[in-house]
This record gives structure tokens, sequence and C-alpha cells, in this order.
């Protein structure tokens, strides 16, 4: 019987594979799917931004089922999904705590890429589709963030669409063509409400294939930088470091996954707010028009930015120099494939200097990060008889520093690359 | 290696950050699990600050969850007819109260999330009488608040005491209330703790799903590890 039912099944399957390329899409992609037996820890981050998105398109599913885009409802029908909707405050933390954990495992990811030189020759085009996505998510967390219609989503989006008006000539209409109205209101929401929903999610959706299908193409990077399909088995043409995707690393990623939804749901269950971090206090209280809060601060995934934003000084009255810094700082990582001028990937095989400037690069995130996330004067100001820094707003002038470093990472890349000292890499890949 | 992932774990873990608006916070000495705290603070909710003051999105049926049954809900703490399934809404217009108190009181369903504990817990106790101000009272915590003192009864007149040389000021019982001292910082604290519960009712009872959610990660956790240690054993 059990047999008898096997033959249908491939009977089935071969129906379908003279229609659909069913059994070779699954081959190419998991069952011969030849990754690099070396993945490390850092490796675990892409299958894990993948759940997360399915999470947030699943959970995201639901809560629009009960979520009304209108701002006189919004706030009220968030606190009914909280409270009245069978399990809606688990689907709502889930998608919540989901948007920052996507945006800790993205940047785990990226660090990745420039650890072991993943945008590389001949993944250049890998490295730019995960930078649209990057991108995308930047936007999709954005216009998700007004929806709760509480004070930090309200002024949030206030404050970075008024960002807009700074562009020369065309900014104040850009900024109105936005919003939909001359402030935030009800018309913002609802079409906020429509990018968050479908438009992003499509785009998001189309570069992961994208990303996956050049990844596939190409094949995946691995610690040593090493190409593994330079060095096949002359007979059966698979790369000697290659393991199959499937059976391999989908039990490796179920143990990280299984890991990982530890600490997700530890957040969950016991700090969905994480401090203030992944839900701000002052969103629970509704979004008012005409009451500013003291403090507004972007959520902690967009502060190293915000903090360049508020580090670069107006010139000519103008903020236009901050927000394009702004801007340059998220695009820069678009740029790294030919920043980068080192004959080697990995930083296992690269020299003091890139480590050294890595380091820096990623000091300076964190610092700006930080500082991102409190207002200008949390450190006080310098004395004012200190010449030049005299009366200056301490964490200012460190935000500064620092916006230097991180784009000088990018900036000398091309004459730090070429002058470090590389070590040979090996043929093929190491433990 | 092992130092960069402690390093980027230290980063998940949030640096709390501390609002420095002048006034210390006391600490609110409340336990989501006492329950006879939680129905005295609930008692106080709809005797005091449920006039002014909405709870929009509570349901009266939810107080089952600190102990009570829907009769005791309705003989005890409904006071207007409402059914029990109903939010907690009061009868005061809007417009009115905002043309009564120059601000509409904000509905108080969430509001310990937005505050915080400390925070109510210190406000409420540091009210004092101040004769410059339209409604006879201020407030150290929150300066030139619209609220006037709705448990002076209870906790009695304070004044503010300033002391010239060492710049400080304290607050000094001046008239004593139906309450001690101690008492009063009781019932505050069976508020406070009461508000905790109204702004996140299933916070506790999730708790214990989310161990079991733990445990059977942990056991998932363990069964995969041995399954790729058993399909990577021949990998060298």
């Amino acid at each position: 019987m059990a047999n008898s039912t096997h033959q249908e099944s491939k009977n089935l399957v071969g129906w379908i594979d003279a229609r659909f390329p069913l059994s070779s899409t699954v081959k190419a992609h998991i069952t011969e799917y030849y990754a690099p037996k070396n993945f490390n820890f850092w490796y675990f981050f892409g299958a894990l931004a993948t759940l997360i998105l399915v999470i947030q398109i699943l959970t995201g599913i639901f809560l629009t089922m009960n979520y009304k885009p209108e701002a006189s409802l919004a706030f009220a029908s968030v606190e009914y999904i909280m409270r009245d909707v069978s399990w809606g405050r688990l689907i709502r933390y889930m998608h919540s705590t989901g948007a920052s954990m996507f945006f800790v495992v993205i940047y785990l990811h990226m660090f990745r890429g420039l650890m072991y030189g993943s945008y590389k020759t001949p993944r250049e085009l890998i490295w730019l589709f995960g930078v649209g996505i990057f991108l995308v998510l930047m936007g999709e967390a954005f216009f998700g963030y007004l929806l709760p219609w509480g004070q930090m989503s309200y002024w949030g989006a206030q404050v970075i669409i008024n960002l807009f008006t700074s562009i020369p000539f065309i900014g104040p209409d850009i900024s109105l063509w936005l919003r939909g109205d001359y402030t935030v209101s009800d018309a913002t929401l609802n079409r906020f409400f429509a990018f968050h929903v479908i438009a992003l999610p499509l785009v998001l959706l189309g570069l992961v294939v994208a990303h996956l299908i050049a990844l596939h193409e190409v094949g995946s990077n691995n610690p040593d930088g090493v190409e593994i399909k330079k060095n096949k088995d002359p007979k059966t043409h698979i790369p000697l470091d290659g393991i199959p995707f499937h059976p391999y690393y989908t039990v490796k990623d179920l143990m990280g996954v299984s890991v990982f939804l530890l600490v997700f749901s530890a957040i969950i269950f016991f700090a969905p707010e994480m401090g203030g971090y992944f839900l701000e206090a002052n969103n629970f209280i509704p979004a008012d028009p005409l009451k500013t809060p003291a403090h507004i601060a972007p959520v902690w995934y967009f502060t190293p930015y915000y903090s360049i934003l508020r580090a670069v000084p107006p010139i000519l009255n103008s903020q236009f120099p901050g927000v394009a810094a702004m801007g340059l700082s998220v695009v820069s990582f678009a740029f790294l494939p030919w920043l980068d001028r080192s004959p080697v990937k990995s930083i296992r095989y690269r020299g003091n200097l890139y480590k050294k400037w890595l380091a820096a690069f990623v000091v300076s995130f964190l610092i700006l990060g930080y500082l991102g996330t409190e207002p200008s004067n949390v450190w006080g100001q310098f004395s004012v008889n200190i010449p030049l820094f005299g009366g200056a707003d301490r964490a200012t002038v460190v935000a500064r520093i620092f916006s230097v470093v991180y784009f000088s990472f990018f900036a000398l890349m091309p004459w730090y690359t070429k002058r470090d000292k590389t070590k040979p890499v090996p043929e093929r890949v190491t433990g | 290696m092992k130092t960069k992932i402690l390093l980027l774990l230290a980063l998940l873990v949030p640096l709390m950050a501390v609002a420095n608006e002048g006034v210390k916070l006391d600490h609110a000495p409340i336990d989501p699990n006492n329950q006879a705290s939680l129905q005295r603070g609930a008692k106080t909710f709809v005797n005091y600050c449920l006039n002014c003051h909405s709870a929009a999105y509570m349901r009266y049926n939810r107080l089952q969850d600190i102990g009570l049954t829907d009769e005791q809900i309705k003989s005890n703490l409904m006071f207007a007819g409402e059914k029990v399934g109903d939010t907690m809404t009061v009868a005061m217009q809007k417009t009115e109260a905002k043309a009564w108190f120059g601000v509409t009181p904000p509905d108080l369903s969430v509001e310990a999330r937005a505050r915080g504990a400390d925070w109510i817990y210190s406000y409420l106790r540091s009210f004092y009488r101040d004769d410059t101000r339209p409604t006879g009272w201020n407030n150290l915590v929150y300066e030139k608040v619209a609220m006037p003192h709705v448990l002076w009864t209870l906790q009695g007149e304070q004044v503010l005491k300033v002391d010239e040389k060492t710049e400080t000021h304290r607050l000094v019982l001046n008239k004593p209330g139906i309450q001690t001292p101690a008492e009063y910082d009781q019932t505050i604290a069976d508020l406070v703790n009461y508000l905790v519960f109204m702004a996140e009712p299933y916070k506790e009872r999730d708790k214990h799903l989310g161990l079991l959610v733990l445990a059977f990660l942990g056991l998932l956790f363990v069964l995969s590890y041995y399954l790729k240690k058993e399909f990577w054993k021949d990998i060298h």
C-alpha cells in the first residue's frame, strides 16, 4: 500500500514536472544547491531574516483584520486588538517585536557581509538587491510606525516628512505631496497604511526573490572568502567543499531558528517594550496635533542616521546638508563593491588596516545609534573656557567626530584596502 | 570571536534611558500578583478617578482577572447602570471637561504604560496647597497641573517648604486627612498597582504561557541540536 502511494506521488510529481519545473527548482535551490561547508555563526541571519519576513506578513494579515486606518479610530483599534481580539496582544507583540528584530538580524547579516567581503565580485548584484531590501525595510518600518497613531507615531512622521521640506526649491511641495495634507492627518494615515500593507511588501518580496536568485546563481560566499566552485569533483562537478543545502543547512538553520525563537518569545512574553526601545512609552498617548512631545526620537534602528542628521550643522540657514548626509549614510553601503580594492574577501586574510577601520565603523555606528536615542544635551556642555568647543553640547561634538569616522570608513576605503597587507588565501576552505 | 558575540548580545540589552526632569521619583512598591491590593486599587479607581477620567478600553468584566466575580463587580464597582461587558466610560463630555479644567482629563486605560508606575506613584503623593493656582492645588512632579487633588480627604493638605539656604524644598503635611501618611502611601500603591494591571490586563497570565513556550522551544533546541549533530557527523 505504502509502495503504491509512493508510486502515485511520483506520478503526480512527474505529471507536474511535465508542465512546471517543480523537481528541477527544488533541486537547484534546495536539495542540490551546494553551500560551503564552513558556514559559522554569522551565516544564520539570512535564514532568520526570511523567517521574520514570514512572521511579519502572517501577523500583519491578522492585524489588518482588526485595525482601523482612520485617525479617530486607529489608536482605539490597536487597544481593541490588545484586549478584545483573541490572542490579539500576542499577534501585535509578535509584529512589533518582529519589526525591531528584523533590523537586529539585518544589521548582523550586513555586518557578516562586511567581515567576509560578501559584496565583492561576483556578488555585487546580491549586495545591491540587499541594500534595496534594507532601504525598503526602512520605509516599511517608517510607514508602519505611524499606524498605532500614538504621540511618537505622529510626531516622528511629522519630523521625517518635514525633512523633505529642506530640499531646495521643490522641498515644501514634496512634503505636501507625501503627507496629502498640510499636517500629518487622516489622509497621511490612510496612504501610509496602503504603503505599509501592500505597496512596500510587494517590492520587498520581489527584492528578496531577486536576492536569492542572484545568490543561487553565483553561490554563497563563506568565512574564508574562497570560491568553492573553483574546486569541483571532476566526475560529479560538485564543489569539493560544498554540501547540499538540504538536509545539512536546513537542520542547522532549524537549530538557529529555535535559539532565535527563544529570544523572540522571551521578549514577547516578558519584555515587549524592551525598556522603551521596541515600544516607546510616549506611543501609549494618543496622537495630539496640538501637543509636541519634549523629546522626539526615532525608534532605535534609525538612530545612527538620525544622529548624523543632527550632527551636521545648517549651512546658509539650510538643513539640507544634514538631510543629504543622512541619506548618504544609508546609501553608502551600495557603493561598497566598488570602494573595496582589496584582493581578498574575508577578514581572516585582510591586514590590520581594514580590521581597524571596520572596528572604528562599528563603534561609530553604535555610539551614533545611542546618541540618536537621547536629546543632544544628554552629556551636558563643554565649559565655556575651552577654546573652539566652549559651550557646545558634548554629545553633538562626539556625534560629529563619529559621523566623520562613519563616512571615512567608506570614503577612504579605496585607499586603505589597497594599501593593506593581506595574507595568502588558501586554495580550499578551512575548518 | 566570542567577545564580538558578547558585545553584540550586550547591544540587545537596552540601556535604560533615564528621563531627567528634575524631580526624583519614588519607587512604586507594587506587586502584580497581590489580588487584594489590585482589588483595593480598583475600588479607589472607580470611586475617585472614574468620574473625570475614563478607561475606555477597559471592560468591567476584565476585573475577573483580579479575582472578582461578575456579581461582585456589578454590586461593588459599577454605579451608573452599565452592563458588565461595557467599557469604563464617563458621563462628562470632553468639550465640557475642557471648559472646566482647561484640558480634557486623559483616558487612563494605558496611562501606566505612558507614564510608568513610579511617576504616577510619586505624582499622586506630591500635591500641595497653592493659592495661586485656579484649583488651589499644585504638584511637585507635574508643575501647574490642571488636576485638583482629588484624594485630599484621604491624604490631608501638604504645603511646600522651601529652604533658602540649601535651595531645597520638601512637602510637609499641614492638615492631616482621614488616612495616616503610611496608609495613604498604601492606598496610592494599590491604585498604581491597579493602573498597571489595567494598562495590560493579560500580562501576568501570559507570563505563565510564556514559560511553557520557552520550555517547548528549549526542548526543540535540544532536539534540533542533536539532529544537526547526527546529520553533520560525516562532514569534516
